[in-house]
């Protein structure tokens, strides 16, 4: 099959060939190259990135110095902030667009669509995506679903505060909070728009890497990030429909009196005239696509740190089957395991220990691959780039985050810690932080390929240092204040003497925050600067196996300028050695897929 | 005071980053500008990584150092003490794994930093490791799934053994009601269109229904001590959820439908405010409050411990004060308390 795609895609290169004349229009904007798309998604992503991590100060501050008079809330957020002290109800909705962007525009769209379009057609040996224009489809349709998010700030009632799960009847109704009004509407619509972007880009990436892998790539051979992309992109098709249809439901009951989620209401001295829906029904909607977005999210920054650990690591990854074995496992388990976000919603209690059984088990898959990742580290000769210290970041952040979803995860101590700053903290490090770093290495480490220059190092490093520094420092105390009992999305917790001598946990946390801002400031100037003054880059400048650094640096259509190049064995032959204990190659410690094995050489792989 | 210490630390951190770079850019002893990692990056940053496994390690003892106390009073009901032990020993795996995991990457990272001339380990594979490392945790977990689900099924099972009295936690936006059964201890039925504000019947009961002229119901929760209570929860408008931390106990009110927990109160409110670690937190809290008395800042009468419920599900604007006082007496103390309270035949107006 691989050899037809091979003479496939060479007949589609030709006919490419006279008709190259692009105008600005068709090479920026509407672009059909996969390279071109990964750059709008990834600067899309960090704008939004942007938005999202700036409203988490503000509610950091008011967190922590609660009803606290701020100029700059003052000049952000306007009436919202009457005399500079934040408003209960923008609070709230200040809590739900952070976390709507950050997963779904910064983690879902910025990173999964940045790197699976940047790297699946370059790492497989493919002129581009299996569909061009559905590709372009895919970001236009992002785009619009960025922009309806944002615009959505700015409507009188203010923007949707239901939380990001945006739980009926709460978003259901305009009369229990303003944001549930116009504001709703448009984040339902935005987020209906999303889903149809995030399906079509899913569906082209299937079948690019089913179909277009060049000569040689057999599916053993695939780098670990396009096995990632590739598993992300199979459970998106199978859940982000049935978010869809939550939404479609929700959109139902609140314009057309549908009552899918809805029952037996009484707001504001009038009884509603809903009878026989249910809110749980919502929950399951939600959740099933909800808790595989978690994977989603995570998978392609774990596929990214396989890949950037082991070429810096000058090593084999460590179990690549069963590193594959492990994101198709917790693929599989990731979509029986949303009842787990449910155990005290009124579901029955027997369900809860089906989830609590399913749960616990996604932690043997995720040992795996966190254990794999430490022993690649081991005895290697690790070339400690910004993007490496961002993988090794993003394993420790796994590690802690994971563990303590032992404790949410077990239905019987979830019941107590269950919406509390516990859960904030540990899904913010095992899967925000954590993605988030993924993001980051990938960055850092194939910028080089988006853009043809190099990030500054040192600005890297600073970065990375100061980042991890404060993730910890935000989200390790936060596990106390969860298990002191402090519920989340409360807007100030003032009204509970219990909670009096939290403040000052509270005030440390918010420091951290605004310290790793900061640091993110350094990125996001060395990111820009880099684009325009980086040093020139060349090829292949972290000396990887893989196949997108055959490709020249300058971008052309099609990728490779002559042939595709032919892949003769897996993508991770660092430091191989032969009976003697010479490299494969004299004095170069990495053998490229695209070299074939030696008469004598040991073919202990694929 | 607190804006000048914001500025005052990102005038700090802006000193330290540029400080940091100026390190970094020193620590280049040859001009090299290809923005790879060179050995004095490799040398540096190995070292910043055994610096930083030491900082996950300072962080945690400081945490628990500062912080262990602030967390909740000893469990105070019949189910919390498994729960807690439950906890504990989930908490002790975790932090045996957490500083193995977290010495052995950064060590590693430390240890293996990349040096001209090193050469890495070809090592792809090894089956006996892999398969060691799947054993573990499928073990470890098993243990905890069996103890959890043990416990879950124990505290789920709400039935009418031992004499519970039934009380019914009813939510809206943004305060809750409780409802005791009466007499009969038999909650009548109700519905939200059966509410008649006008007429008293502010949560909906049928007063054609028998069982529900001798309910009773009340802003504040009182519960005799050692008598199990079986919780009917009910919502009128959007979600809520009723928590009770001290009791170990949590269920969602949903619209529509009747969500139950059960447990049995095992202290006293008078008793539990004797414990130590509360009188210290009583203290520690006092303290604060009389400082901010000092500068006439809201909140700061004195506190006294009460146990209490809370809502934990984002509901509206008024979300972070949705509250009730939850007292847990004796039961002589209770049968007083009842004795004073109004029955819903007495109090509904009717036509």
């Amino acid at each position: 099959m691989s050899a037809n795609a091979h003479a496939h895609s060479e007949d589609h290169h030709e006919d490419h060939g006279h008709h190259h004349k692009e105008t600005f229009v068709t090479k920026y904007i509407f672009s059909q190259d996969h390279k071109m798309i990964a750059k709008q998604y990834l600067i899309t992503g960090l704008i939004m990135g942007f938005i999202g991590i700036a409203m988490s100060l503000l509610f950091r501050m008011q967190i922590a110095w609660p009803g606290q008079s701020f100029p700059i809330f003052e000049a952000l957020l306007g009436k919202w902030a009457p005399d500079g002290v934040m408003d209960a109800d923008i609070y709230l909705a200040l809590v739900t667009i952070h976390g709507t962007i950050m997963v779904f525009f910064v983690l879902t769209a910025g990173l999964s669509g940045t790197f699976s379009n940047l790297l699946i057609p370059l790492q497989i040996g493919a002129r581009d995506m299996a569909s061009g224009f559905l590709n372009m489809v895919s970001y236009w349709l992002f785009f619009t679903s960025s922009i309806i998010m944002v615009f959505s700030l700015f409507v009188e009632a203010g923007p949707a505060a239901a939380g990001w799960t945006v739980y009926p009847p709460l978003s259901a109704l305009p009369m229990a909070q303003p944001g549930s009004g116009m504001g709703m509407t448009l984040w339902l619509v935005s987020m209906a728009i999303f889903i149809a972007s995030s399906l079509l880009g899913s569906l082209n990436y299937i079948v690019t890497v089913i179909n277009l892998r060049t000569k040689g790539m057999s599916m053993t051979r695939l780098p670990l990030t396009i096995w990632a992309f590739f598993v992300t992109a199979i459970i998106g098709v199978i859940s982000f429909p049935v978010l869809f249809s939550a939404a479609l439901l929700l959109i139902m009951d609140r314009s057309f009196g549908t009552s899918f989620f809805l029952s037996d209401i009484f707001i504001q001295g009038e009884v509603l005239h809903y009878q026989g829906g249910s809110p749980v029904l919502y929950e399951h909607l939600f959740w099933f696509l909800g808790h595989p977005e978690v994977y989603i999210v995570l998978l392609p920054a774990l596929g990214i740190t396989s890949e950037v650990m082991s070429t810096n690591a000058r090593k084999p990854i460590f179990g690549y089957r069963a590193m594959v074995t492990s994101i198709i496992a917790i693929a599989f388990l990731s979509t029986i395991v949303w009842g787990h976000h449910m155990f005290i919603s009124g579901m029955n209690p027997f369900l809860g220990s089906v989830f609590t059984f399913t749960t616990l088990l996604i932690a043997i898959p995720s040992a795996v691959k966190a254990f794999n990742y430490i022993t690649t580290l081991w005895k290697g000769n690790l070339q400690l780039n910004p993007a490496m210290l961002f993988s090794i970041g993003l394993v420790s952040t796994f590690i802690t985050g994971g563990l303590t979803g032992i404790i949410l995860g077990d239905s019987t101590l979830d019941i107590n810690v269950h919406d509390t700053y516990f859960v904030v903290a540990h899904f913010h490090l095992v899967m925000g932080i954590s993605a988030l770093y993924g993001l980051f290495a990938g960055v850092y480490h194939w910028f080089p390929k988006m853009f043809g220059r190099m990030m500054n190092k040192n600005l890297g490093y600073v970065h990375f240092w100061v980042t991890a520094v404060g993730a910890y420092g935000v989200f390790f105390p936060m596990h106390f204040v969860g298990m002191a009992g402090v519920p989340r999305r409360y807007y100030e917790n003032t009204a509970f003497p219990m909670f009096d001598e939290l403040t000052n946990v509270q005030v440390l946390i918010t420091v951290f925050a605004i310290i790793s801002a900061g640091a993110q400031l350094v990125f996001v100037y060395n990111f820009i600067s880099s684009i325009f003054y980086g040093k020139k880059a060349v090829q292949n400048p972290w000396k990887s196996n893989t196949l997108e650094w055959t490709a020249p640096v300058a971008h052309i259509h099609g990728n490779w300028p002559g042939a595709i190049p032919e892949v003769h064995r897996w993508p991770y032959d660092y430091s191989k050695t032969d009976k003697e204990g010479n490299y494969v190659i004299p004095e170069q410690d990495f053998v490229p897929q695209t070299v074939p094995m030696g008469p004598d050489e040991e073919q202990l792989h694929h | 005071m607190t804006a000048f210490l914001t500025i005052g630390v990102l005038v700090l951190v802006a000193i330290a980053i540029w400080q940091m770079t100026k390190i970094f850019e020193l620590s280049q002893i040859k001009k090299d500008a290809s923005q790879i990692a060179n050995d004095n990056d490799n040398k540096y940053n190995g070292y910043l990584m055994f610096a930083f496994l030491v900082f996950i390690y300072g962080i945690t003892i400081f945490s628990f150092y500062k912080y262990t106390k602030i967390l909740l009073p000893k469990a105070a009901s019949a189910h919390g003490a498994d729960y807690d032990n439950l906890m504990l020993v989930s908490f002790i795996i975790i932090f045996i794994v957490q500083t193995i995991t977290q010495a052995l990457l950064h060590y590693f990272a430390y240890k293996y930093r990349g040096r001209k001339g090193q050469k890495a380990l070809y090592y792809a594979d090894n089956n006996k490791l892999e398969i060691i490392w799947t054993m573990i945790p499928v073990v470890v977990l098993a243990g905890l799934i069996l103890w959890g689900l043990y416990s879950w099924v124990n505290i789920m099972d709400i039935n009418d053994q031992d004499d519970p009295i039934v009380v019914e936690l009813y939510a809206q936006q943004f305060n809750w009601t409780a409802r005791y059964a009466g007499e009969d201890n038999v909650l009548g039925e109700a519905n939200v269109r059966l509410i008649d504000i006008d007429n008293i019947n502010v949560l909906g009961l049928d007063t054609s229904d028998s069982y529900a002229s001798d309910d009773v119901i009340v802003k504040e929760l009182h519960l005799p001590v050692g008598r199990k209570v079986n919780f009917k929860m009910r919502s009128q408008d959007v979600l809520h959820s009723a928590y009770m931390p001290h009791f170990r106990a949590q269920m969602n009110c949903v619209p529509g439908m009747i969500t139950q927990f059960s447990y049995t109160p095992i202290y006293t409110t008078e008793q539990m405010r004797q414990d130590p670690d509360v009188i210290d937190k009583v203290k520690r809290t006092n303290t604060i409050r009389a400082e901010r008395a000092q500068i006439g800042a809201p909140n700061s009468d004195p506190w006294e411990f009460d146990y209490i419920l809370l809502c934990n599900k984002i509901c509206g604007k008024s979300h972070y004060n949705m509250q009730m006082k939850i007292i847990v007496e004796t039961q002589e103390e209770y049968d007083a308390w009842m004795a004073e309270q109004k029955t819903f035949a007495q109090t509904v107006v009717t036509n």
